[in-house]
């Protein structure tokens, strides 16, 4: 129609009509830019509905970081020693974080205040999650041209755009190293494929200087460095070694190791740790495999040349095994982390390392989840991988073995369902694009003699599928079914992505939204009310004792010192707060005088039904406890190896600390209609002990829906 | 206990001292004949500023010359304290009785024997001798209730101790004088007694007392309950951002502070919400904002994000915005927080008869019934502004800075006003005039499309630029 239009335009104007491969670029520019568009929006839903400000836990150590970053600059900043967290210990922040966010962060707003734009970094921060998730779309465009074709680049770029798995960390206010971390993750990918692909250096360095983002960025580097030896080993073992794959992954991996060692917190342990040994032996193997090959080549004489592998192999191996042996044994190298065990076995963190398990982000993932976060692209997967098959290359190999192993991972903890987003996206993208291309051009040959048009449809999964005889001449009609088919589950995503942003995922869990009776909204602002009532009614150097989820917003919102937080380095700590949960109110008292607490603040859901508190947390405590103080034991706190908080529940249970302080002066109140004063709306019980004195703790502040309850530990007493 | 006694004893010699010199000598000052026929003192106690209306008879002495001035007497820590002083003189007869502003000035007569500071009332027309006049004065003083006792718990009611003199302090002779305090509640702890003093429900009355030689002073002492909200901005900064593309923009920084008795021991949420009459009786947990009629944009925040709890009532006289700390706020409690709200242009900008354009705006602090310490006004004018200057009707301290925002190349004119002790009765128009060329307004649309437009000159070039070495 518009090439109709255009005819009749005057000659001149005529001449503006483009030719078909600048219409299509046009098309492609244009699609791209929508979908970066939409990428970015699609994450300020959390904005929309509440406001422009970080979410959850870990993005407020970020922003504080952040902050400090572009007030006091990088040298400060990098040889920060930060007093107000883990009291009385300290952390030295600059060496014990990855700093790529920070960085990123504020040199975006140095830049925006150079184009002279008069943001607060906070903005800044809100927004920096969606802008690298726009720019990820990008990123999956070019890498799905690399692995495929343009169109399968375009789809995967709509599919990641608006993936949940993905926007689940990437929302408006997720200030987190994920944000950044999955960009960087896809882009050294994307290099790496790119290097292989054309054995070029610069691209091989590209994606090096993309790997050393990375490390500055995420924890999860520790990925790329195990995926892309496994890969060049896969291509080993396939016969597919080449100097291209040689460049690439030399190149990268020497200078990747090297960019990574300048980041504090990973420095040596590319060498030094079991975690990266693959990485090194596949490094040294791809040397001798390059060596062997010379020789071959010198010798011409496949018998001698066979004597001499055999004894370079012996060699080889019995050097590695020994030098592996020896570094394990005099300690050079690290063993694995529980972290790393707990992905490789997902029952390890449960009996080893409680603090792991209690993180619900760390849970094994339910199928529901899945189906949650990727919907209809856990359908298109595995028709993907078929599609990867059947035109094996070396880059299909690649995002073949990425899908399969984050996958893998992603089933073994929820979080890394982010890790899988990418892959997932890329490999249901060709599936998508291959099926609707296949279809069209079923369509479009219409007119041709069928023939032409069974020639072109073997081997096109539709025509496979729809069980279109050669013979029959519904062909047409049948693709185009298909065809409606497939773009109704596509929009079925759209819709299912868009929902789920903007009721699950746009959440910032600070600030917590219900319906109230009248369908009104009723926003419960406790946290921030109790964190700014710390900032400003306590002195600046009061310590504040709480479980450790709640340190890094105290520091950040409160800006009072916290004696744990969620950086869980140090488990002594840690359990030492849970005994003191745990523990009777004078025991707890000797350790709180230890600790030098001031205020000891609680999260209390039972006059709100606000249901992840710290009585629900509580169990945790007990058992980090007791996995360090063998006094504190899980048993006394059961009855019958049941949980319970009323009448039935264990004398130790009903006068310990955290069940003294969240339910001081509860028996007294209330909370719903019908129901007995001191009835927990979470538990749905009548709470067991009514009468609690406090002695040496008295309330300070409760806000006004009782969700933070915050306590002042009495100076001791005078000496009559 | 320690500190009152103090300023008691040194009260008690500021009257020694004043009887020692009025019987060696005459009062040095002042020179002309003037003295006050009556003298009625009404002290309102029911708020946390104390307001003071004087309604004093004045006489100038038949041999005198003409007096053109009105002497007004303040005691060191009034005029510490003096937030304003207005006067006002009835003229005419009775029915066409008409009340005419005058000016006061900080008289700069050396300071009293007892270390009174002088302020003089400017008389509209000279007094001729043996004329009679009536003066109106109203002053506010803040911070001039002391909480006692200092620390209270949540179930107390709040007591303060309020000082002033039985009998006027003024330089002249008084014939005739009473003093009436008012209080909010019949609560009433002590009072000192100077006869003849009686009460009545809830106000104490002093006097009638005649024939008071210059400069008497007779300490009284009041303690009583208030338990209205002693809100205190601690600082406020007031920023008013002018753009001519149709708004006004301002942005208001609060420091809030409990100014009452301090709260001590624990804060009990549950005694909170289910006894409010008798609970936290004088804490306060919303304030009233002020706010001129068709404002828009209005936000309410801290540091750590939006609050949420406020309301907006707005009509075609005016927009109040009721607002709630994140906490309720008890005494020593502080909270700090920022309101911004964006104004239509035509309302506030004019043209003045010289071209200049003119500001006018409301000086003083939106927030109903409080003191503000320290209050400083921005008014930040639009890039390319000339020759700013402010015009506000009284004394404060002026000076101009540079700030820059979006898009900003040699920055913005500035005009800072700072004023101490500010109260509800400043809040007063004030002018800022300043000269503008329309065609400033431009510059920053021109800015912006002159920069995508050569991005696009840019794109255009690189897509016809082959930058590659060798040909592959």
């Amino acid at each position: 129609m518009a090439s109709a239009a255009l005819d009749s335009l005057p000659a001149p104007l005529r001449s503006l009509r483009l030719k078909t491969k600048q219409q299509e670029l046009l098309v492609r520019v244009s699609a791209l830019a929508l979908i970066y568009v939409l990428a970015f929006v699609i994450r300020l839903f959390s904005v929309l509905r509440y406001e422009s400000m970080i979410h959850e836990f870990d993005p407020y150590f970020n922003y504080r970081t952040t902050l400090f970053l572009s007030e006091h600059g990088f040298s400060e900043f990098w040889n920060w020693f930060d007093s107000e967290s883990w009291y009385p210990l300290g952390r030295v922040v600059g060496g014990t974080l990855f700093p790529g966010l920070m960085v990123t962060a504020a040199l975006l707003h140095r830049l925006l205040r150079a184009l002279s734009l008069a943001v607060h970094i906070r903005e800044v921060c809100v927004l920096t999650a969606p802008f690298f998730a726009a720019n990820t779309t990008l990123v999956a465009y070019a890498f799905g041209r690399e692995i495929w074709d343009s169109g399968a680049g375009l789809v995967a770029a709509a599919l990641i755009a608006v993936c949940p798995g993905y926007i689940s960390r990437s929302v408006a206010g997720s200030y987190d190293n994920e944000g950044v971390a999955i960009f960087a993750l896809l882009l050294t990918f994307y290099l790496f494929v790119r290097a292989v692909n054309t054995g070029s250096l610069a691209w091989a360095l590209a994606s090096a200087f993309g790997y050393f983002y990375m490390v500055s960025a995420w924890g999860g580097y520790v990925f790329i460095i195990n995926l892309l030896p496994l890969y060049v080993l896969v291509l080993l073992i396939t016969g597919r070694y080449s100097q291209r794959l040689y460049v690439a992954y030399n190149c990268m991996y020497v200078l990747g190791m090297l960019l990574a060692m300048q980041i504090r917190f990973v420095g040596f342990q590319h060498v030094q740790s079991g975690e990266h040994m693959a990485a090194m032996g596949v490094f040294f193997l791809l040397q001798v495999f390059f060596f062997l090959d010379w020789v071959k080549y010198l010798l011409n004489d496949t018998r001698l040349f066979k004597s001499f592998l055999r004894i370079t192999l012996t060699c080889v191996i019995t050097v590695g095994t020994l030098a592996l042996g020896i570094g394990t044994a005099s300690g050079y190298i690290s063993p694995w982390t529980g972290r790393f065990y707990s992905l490789l076995d997902p029952t390890y963190a449960k009996d080893h390392i409680p603090i792991i398990a209690s993180v619900s982000e760390h849970q094994p993932t339910a199928w529901s989840s899945f189906m949650f976060d990727f919907h209809i692209l856990l359908f298109l997967f595995p028709a993907g991988l078929y599609f990867c098959f059947k035109r094996l290359s070396d880059a299909t190999i690649f995002v073949v073995m990425y899908g399969l192993t984050s996958m893998y991972f992603a089933g073994v903890m929820v979080r890394l369902i982010l890790v899988a987003a990418p892959a997932v996206c890329l490999i249901s993208a060709i599936a998508a694009s291959a099926t609707i291309k296949n279809l069209t051009t079923l369509i479009r040959t219409k007119s041709k003699s069928p023939q032409t048009v069974s020639a072109k449809a073997t081997g096109s999964k539709a025509a496979a599928k729809g069980a279109v005889d050669q013979s029959l001449p519904f062909q047409q009609n049948a693709a185009i079914v298909l065809l409606l088919g497939a773009f109704y589950l596509l929009s079925r995503y759209a819709v299912h992505c868009t929902w789920v942003t903007s009721e699950a995922y746009s959440s910032p869990s600070i600030v917590l939204a219900a319906r109230g009776h009248n369908g009104g909204r009723v926003i419960f602002d406790d946290y921030r009310e109790a964190y700014y009532w710390l900032r400003q009614n306590t002195p600046p150097d009061a310590k504040i004792m709480s479980w450790w989820d709640y340190g890094y917003q105290i520091t950040a919102m409160g800006n009072r010192t916290v004696i744990v937080d969620n950086n869980t380095w140090n488990n002594t700590h840690i359990a030492t707060v849970g005994r003191a949960m745990s523990s009777y109110e004078d025991e707890a008292y000797e350790i709180m005088q230890s600790l030098d607490v001031n205020y000891v603040l609680v999260v209390f859901g039972g006059v709100t039904g606000y249901s992840s508190d710290d009585i629900n947390k509580f169990l945790w405590m007990v058992r980090i406890g007791g996995g360090v103080f063998p006094v504190i034991k899980e048993p006394d706190y059961l009855v019958n190896g049941e949980y319970r908080v009323d009448k039935g529940a264990s004398p130790k249970m009903l006068n310990c600390l955290m069940y003294k302080l969240c339910y001081y002066r509860f028996g007294e109140l209330t909370t719903e209609y019908g129901k007995p004063p001191g009835y927990d709306r979470v538990r749905g019980v009548e709470i067991g002990n009514k009468d609690i004195k406090l002695e040496y703790l008295e309330e300070a502040f409760t806000t006004s829906n009782w969700i933070v309850r915050i306590y002042k530990v009495k100076p001791p007493k005078n000496r009559s | 206990m320690a500190p009152s006694l103090v300023v008691l004893s040194t009260a008690v010699s500021y009257i020694l001292l004043a009887a020692a010199i009025s019987i060696s000598s005459s009062p040095p000052v002042p020179e002309d004949g003037i003295r006050v026929i009556s003298a009625e003192k009404r002290i309102d106690l029911t708020s946390p500023v104390v307001k003071v209306f004087l309604t004093l008879k004045v006489e100038n002495d038949a041999t005198a010359p003409e007096a053109s001035q009105v002497l007004l007497a303040f005691t060191p820590t009034e005029v510490e304290h003096l937030a304003i002083v207005k006067a006002t003189r009835a003229e005419g007869k009775r029915k066409k009785k008409i009340y005419v502003p005058l000016s006061i000035k900080a008289s700069d007569i050396a300071a009293l024997p007892n270390g009174a500071r002088l302020y003089s009332v400017l008389l509209s027309s000279p007094l001729k001798p043996s004329e009679v006049t009536t003066l109106e004065v109203f002053y506010a003083l803040t911070h001039s209730l002391e909480p006692f006792p200092a620390e209270i718990t949540q179930s107390d009611p709040q007591l303060v101790y309020y000082r002033d003199s039985a009998v006027l302090l003024s330089p002249y002779h008084v014939m005739e004088q009473a003093t009436y305090i008012k209080m909010p509640s019949n609560s009433v702890e002590s009072f000192t007694r100077v006869d003849p003093t009686s009460r009545a429900g809830n106000e104490v009355k002093y006097g009638t007392y005649s024939n008071q030689i210059p400069n008497s002073y007779l300490p009284i002492l009041v303690h009583y309950e208030n338990n209205h909200p002693f809100a205190v901005v601690e600082e406020l900064v007031r920023n008013v951002e002018i753009s001519h593309w149709g708004s006004v923009q301002i942005t208001e920084q609060y420091k809030l502070k409990h100014g009452g008795a301090r709260h001590k021991g624990v804060f009990s949420r549950l005694e909170y919400q289910s006894r409010p009459s008798i609970s936290g009786v004088s804490s306060f947990k919303n304030l009233l904002v002020r706010l001129p009629p068709r404002v828009h944009s209005v936000y309410y925040r801290d540091e750590i994000g939006n609050i949420s709890s406020s309301h907006l009532r707005s009509d075609s006289h005016k927009s109040e915005l009721e607002i709630e700390p994140r906490y309720p706020l008890f005494g020593g409690w502080h909270c700090t927080f920022t309101i911004g709200y964006g104004l239509p242009l035509q309302d506030f900008l004019f043209e003045s008869d010289d071209g200049r354009r003119y500001l006018n705006l409301t000086f003083g602090c939106p927030l109903l019934d409080t003191v503000v310490n320290d209050l400083t006004i921005k008014v930040v004018l639009p890039e390319g502004s000339k020759n700013p200057q402010a015009l506000v009707p009284f004394l404060l301290e002026q000076y101009f800075e540079t700030s820059y925002s979006y898009l900003d190349v040699v920055g913005r004119t500035t005009v800072v006003l700072k004023k101490k002790n500010v109260v509800g009765e400043h809040n007063v128009p004030f002018q800022v005039y300043y000269e503008f060329n329309p065609i400033f307004m431009l510059a920053e649309p021109l800015m912006l499309i002159s920069a995508v437009f050569l991005f696009f000159v840019a794109c255009i070039a690189y897509l016809h630029m082959d930058l590659s070495i060798g040909k592959s």
